[in-house]
């Protein structure tokens, strides 16, 4: 007996092959010849070059075709693009194999600033959570003096909430209860008692599974009722890849770039809008601190994010992963649930929102770990049954990770033996970090031809680069977006791999890199010192004569000039704002 | 308090939108019943697909069992002193020892200062530097290849060869995965495609692990069913596959065939012959084959015996072997180890599309990287210590001790169930669950019915309010119509379970009584 699903007939629309959609493709990383995106502003959907692939005829050695090829693959999953672990890291890692093997480079190692891996670029583990990982790991430490005993108490707590007291136990679907607790605890402590119920934390695997799962939920409809998600541009890669396979909607709104990356609410309404005539928005992404743009949002700007959510119906999906990476002295870390609870109760009660974090980020960067939570605010109960089903289908997040969450939420207090060298390896992190983010938009600004805005948090620079219109048109015969034709060269040239800003997106005509501020101080200083002297070469080499740059360089200046005179205007409203609470 | 007045924004024409105008329902209240605004997210508006996925091992029988046990643990009285939970294969919560190398290594990849204390054994220490060595910057906190660390991968293939007597085995085709369950449904993934009639079907066991019917709920792939054979012990009917594919290829287009082996929650070992049968047929019929192998140690019963899919496909010659796409999963979480918390596992890839594999990659890199504590776990598997080494007789002692446990309780179960009037329950021969059929009487059926529910779930329900013994309908697993089951784990102590199967029998014999 055949069990069919409802088929549901998709009238589906023209496809356009998405920008770089055969950058995966790996024949030197060239997009497919082919239409170009037809760009609403603010509104692209990537989708798939369907149907132009021919399969096995290039394998004439073949006898048959194979049952799984280009032509039958998922067209979501053709869609689907990561730049963060793209072509550009894949060569990386060639390279660096290359290198291994004794090959000829002009450098004698990769650094990899593509990818916020803290522990790789050497930052060391906090010592306490590796501690209680390693007791729950093998609880025959509990009886070793050499273990402190704020240590062996939270292992302790934490096997107890395992099933059979092992971590090899599957845990709950939703997480551990007690690290549930936990994570509940800190976050009423981090918003000074704006109260949090344990039954609406979730943990996850990585911030990323959470992410997923909730658009999972939200995606429905067919054409113009199809859910459509905003999100930044420039944006964290996982968005555009989550919607493309979940065949949602994408909804660009661009960060004000001139403006330190801040999100300008008459933006946020004009994607809005326009988005609205094609499909259902439904859901709002914020990544607050910035991934790639690094910007750290006002209390005000929060507010009236919310306050549009508010009005327009839109769920809110906050990604605060980087909450505890704030660098510059004037910028705070306000999180959207605290704004929320501020604007009283009709808001508190009614806005729909998720905020995600993470164990992999702040000072603890433990990503090999995949642990992570979400607090789930006014979600329908129904709902939030589905989504518990949902979960359990993947049985539970690792409970290692889950483990280092507890960790993260429920740090050595004051009067515990851990506490001070809790405290002494957390801010030396916090602080080497702070150094590197002035440190890299220090030595970038000093570059004629690149621009970078103040890395005020998170872990990313994400510079504006000057591309010569001859390395333009380069890189478009070669089927290649400009900014990836420079970190190709960039990293053939000097072993430094970051990842072209059309990884994440960004306004047309404008190019970009992101790379990380994790190498160690020394390490970031060469690269910073390579990179400068790459984008000489690399201007040069292109340059068709001294006029043109000369011009750029006068662009340049009026451009950051009045980029200086907004933030003076935007700083004092904010603070005029701020005053009155 | 600030209530958006303190806003500078301009009214917007459009902020007069109300959800009405947007024709979501507005009865919802939210929770503190204030509001009359509705959610933007609804059970009506929400992910059809999501809707559809169901998953019985941890539906709505576990969810009363854990009430149960909150109840109890506040005093109440209940006609039994403790739940127990044979519903899931969940070892270690069952009681079972972790193998102690396994967690030594596991400690020192994590805290590395105990690579200097003199209690850990010398080969739990290599180990543990090895694996080190392969992650970035010497920690387990570093995001591994979106594969899977290239070491770990590398001692996989080395297992698979020895395992496989021989066959070889390219570590470029392992991808280390989130437990089994995430490459399952990162393979069907990729495979799901085409609209109507050419919608891509997945033909899958019934019973079968309900994970498959939920992945393929979610991805709107239609769920091809071929049917075990209960009378033969489980096995897979050659005929019965073609019937089914016959039959659903007049509805979409059958790409797939899924096998899990040994059978969960059946319980049988294929034998060499019928996995041969099957690999000819998914080559005849181009099917790409799905081997579910995570209980590939988990044998007991005389004269059965693991084959892989791959060492038999490579048994038939190139003629197969080099067109079958076949991939083939394992995992932490199950035969001696039962680590289902790591969260580690494994697949290996055979014949797969040299542009479907880069798809594939560059898919698992949006997850970043399976949790690396779990490889390493997973590592450990396959790489275990070696004759000689300080760690080789605890080992060898751990694992076999549970096994032969298992082996045990397996009989034991298959014996007891049998014993009653109206339960029989085919040989135990492999996996961790027996799934004996039980006859419900006509009145009970209808009373279920009446409840709306199905036979065997009103039957578990009162089995768990009754005896507090929690286990999963056979309904969860699909089953032939008019035909009931129970799987339950046969993972509780020896004890306790001779207790649960006690108690199952009264159960089922007042039951009997009670709805004839």
């Amino acid at each position: 007996m055949l069990r069919l699903r409802d088929v549901v007939q998709r009238s589906v629309p023209p496809r356009n092959s998405p920008l770089y959609s055969g950058l995966w493709q790996r024949d030197g990383y060239k997009t497919q010849p082919g239409p170009q995106v037809t760009e609403q502003p603010g509104l692209k959907r990537f989708s798939t070059a369907e149907a132009t692939v021919q399969t096995g005829a290039g394998h004439p050695c073949r006898m048959r075709e194979k049952s799984l090829t280009m032509a039958s693959l998922s067209p979501q999953v053709k869609a689907v693009e990561y730049a963060v672990r793209g072509p550009i890291v894949i060569r990386a890692g060639d390279i660096e194999k290359r290198l291994q093997q004794g090959g000829n480079e002009s450098f004698t190692e990769v650094i990899k600033a593509n990818i916020g891996d803290a522990h790789a670029m050497g930052q060391q583990p906090i010592t306490f959570l590796r501690q209680v990982v390693a007791l729950c790991c093998y609880p025959e430490l509990l009886q070793s003096p050499s273990f402190p005993e704020d240590a062996k108490q939270r292992a302790q707590r934490i096997l107890q909430g395992c099933g059979g007291q092992s971590l090899g136990s599957y845990s709950a679907s939703q997480g551990v209860e007690c690290i549930r607790q936990h994570v509940a605890e800190f976050i009423t402590e981090r918003d000074q008692g704006v109260p949090s119920d344990w039954n609406n934390i979730y943990l996850t695997t990585g911030a990323s599974d959470g992410i997923m799962s909730i658009l999972k939920l939200l995606v429905s409809g067919e054409g113009s009722g199809r859910t459509g998600v905003l999100i930044p541009i420039p944006q964290y890669p996982l968005y555009s890849a989550a919607l493309s396979e979940l065949d949602a909607v994408h909804i660009h709104y661009y960060l004000d770039e001139d403006s330190c990356w801040a999100l300008d609410i008459e933006e946020l309404q004009r994607a809005y809008l326009s988005a609205k005539q094609l499909c259902t928005p439904r859901a709002l992404c914020i990544i607050n601190p910035g991934n790639p743009t690094g910007q750290v949002q006002s209390k005000k700007c929060i507010e009236e994010v919310l306050h549009f959510a508010y009005e327009e119906n839109l769920f809110v999906m906050a990604d605060e992963v980087y909450q505890d990476n704030v660098y510059s002295a004037d910028c705070h870390f306000h999180s959207f649930k605290k704004v929320l609870y501020e604007m009283g109760p009709e808001y508190f009660n009614n806005v729909e929102l998720v905020s995600f974090h993470s164990t992999s980020k702040g000072y603890t960067g433990e990503c090999g770990f995949r642990g992570g939570y979400m607090e789930v605010l006014n979600m329908d109960p129904q709902v939030k049954e589905q989504l518990v089903k949902l979960l359990s289908v993947r049985l539970c997040p690792p409970v290692p990770g889950q483990a280092a969450m507890d960790v993260i939420v429920n740090p050595p207090r004051e009067h515990e033996p851990s506490y001070a060298q809790f405290i002494k390896e957390k801010s030396s992190v916090l602080d080497v970090l702070a150094q590197k983010a002035r440190l890299t938009e220090q030595i970038l600004n000093s570059v004629p031809g690149i621009k970078c805005n103040p890395v005020q948090g998170a872990m990313y620079a994400f510079p504006r680069i000057f591309i010569p219109p001859r390395a333009i048109q380069e890189a478009k015969a070669r089927s290649m977006a400009p900014d990836m034709l420079y970190c190709l060269k960039l990293l053939e040239e000097t072993g430094i791999c970051v990842v072209p800003g059309s990884g994440f997106g960004q306004r047309e005509g404008t190019y970009h890199f992101r790379m990380t501020i994790l190498p160690s101080p020394e390490k970031l200083t060469v690269l910073l010192g390579k990179l400068k002297e790459f984008h000489l070469r690399f201007l040069e080499e292109y340059s068709q004569e001294g006029a043109q740059s000369s011009s750029l360089h006068r662009e340049e200046g009026v451009q950051s000039s009045s980029l200086h005179r907004e933030e003076g205007v935007q700083s004092s409203s904010l603070h005029r704002e701020e005053g009155a609470h | 308090m600030n209530h958006g007045t303190a806003l500078l924004w301009k009214r917007r024409a459009l902020s007069s939108l109300s959800a009405t105008r947007r024709g979501l329902p507005k009865e919802k209240m939210s929770e503190n019943g204030v509001s009359p605004r509705a959610k933007v997210l609804t059970i009506d508006n929400m992910n059809p697909t999501v809707k559809k996925v169901e998953y019985a091992v941890r539906g709505p029988i576990v969810q009363r069992a854990l009430e149960l046990e909150r109840e109890l643990s506040e005093g109440m009285k209940k006609p039994f002193v403790e739940v127990i939970k044979a519903n899931i294969g969940d070892a270690h919560a069952m009681g079972q020892q972790p193998i102690t190398f396994f967690r030594q290594v596991l400690a020192l990849c994590s805290y590395p200062e105990l690579l200097n204390d003199s209690s850990f054994p010398e080969d739990a220490k290599s180990r543990a530097r090895r694996i080190l060595q392969s992650c970035g910057g010497n920690s387990m906190g570093s995001y591994s290849a979106s594969q899977g660390i290239e070491s770990v991968r590398q001692d996989v293939a080395r297992y698979i060869e020895r395992r496989d007597g021989g066959v070889p085995c390219d570590p470029d085709n392992i991808f280390l995965t989130t437990g089994a369950s995430d490459g399952i449904v990162t393979m069907l993934k990729l495979l799901v495609c085409g609209e109507g009639e050419t919608r891509t079907g997945v033909m899958i066991s019934i019973p079968q692990y309900p994970l498959y019917s939920a992945a393929l709920a979610e991805l709107a792939a239609v769920q091809v069913n071929y049917y075990l054979n209960e009378e033969k012990c489980w096995s897979m009917d050659l005929s019965e596959l073609q019937r089914s594919l016959d039959e659903a290829r007049r509805h979409c287009n059958p790409r797939a065939l899924c096998v899990i082996n040994p059978g969960n929650p059946t319980g049988q070992v294929q034998s060499r012959q019928c996995i041969e049968d099957v690999i000819r047929f998914a080559a005849k019929e181009r099917l790409f084959l799905m081997a579910d192998e995570v209980y590939q140690d988990n044998v007991y019963a005389e004269g059965c015996q693991f084959h892989s899919f791959k060492k038999v496909l490579f048994d038939m010659g190139p003629e197969y072997s080099d067109i079958v796409e076949l991939v083939s999963f394992h995992s932490t979480s199950k035969c001696y180890m039962g680590e289902c918390g790591f969260r580690g596992g494994y697949m290996e890839i055979i014949n797969l599309d040299e542009e479907v594999r880069a798809q594939l990659t560059k898919l698992v890199s949006v997850r970043l990287c399976p949790p690396v504590p779990g490889q390493a776990l997973m590592d450990l598997v396959v790489n275990p210590p070696q004759i000689g080494e300080p760690s080789y007789d605890k080992f060898i002692k751990e694992r076999t001790a549970t096994l032969s446990v298992l082996a045990e309780k397996a009989k034991l179960t298959e014996q007891v169930l049998n014993t009653v009037n109206g339960i029989s329950c085919n040989p135990v021969q492999g996996a961790m669950y027996s799934f004996p059929r039980i006859s419900i009487p006509e009145k009970a059926i209808k009373e279920a019915t009446d409840k709306g529910q199905q036979a065997d779930m009103f039957y578990c329900m009162k089995l768990l309010e009754e005896t507090g013994i929690c286990l999963v309908p056979g309904s969860g697993f699909g089953q032939r119509d008019g035909t009931y089951h129970f799987r339950m784990t046969i993972l509780p102590s020896t004890d306790k379970l001779k207790i649960l199967l006690n108690k199952v029998k009264e159960f089922h014999q007042k039951f009997t009584e009670q709805y004839s």
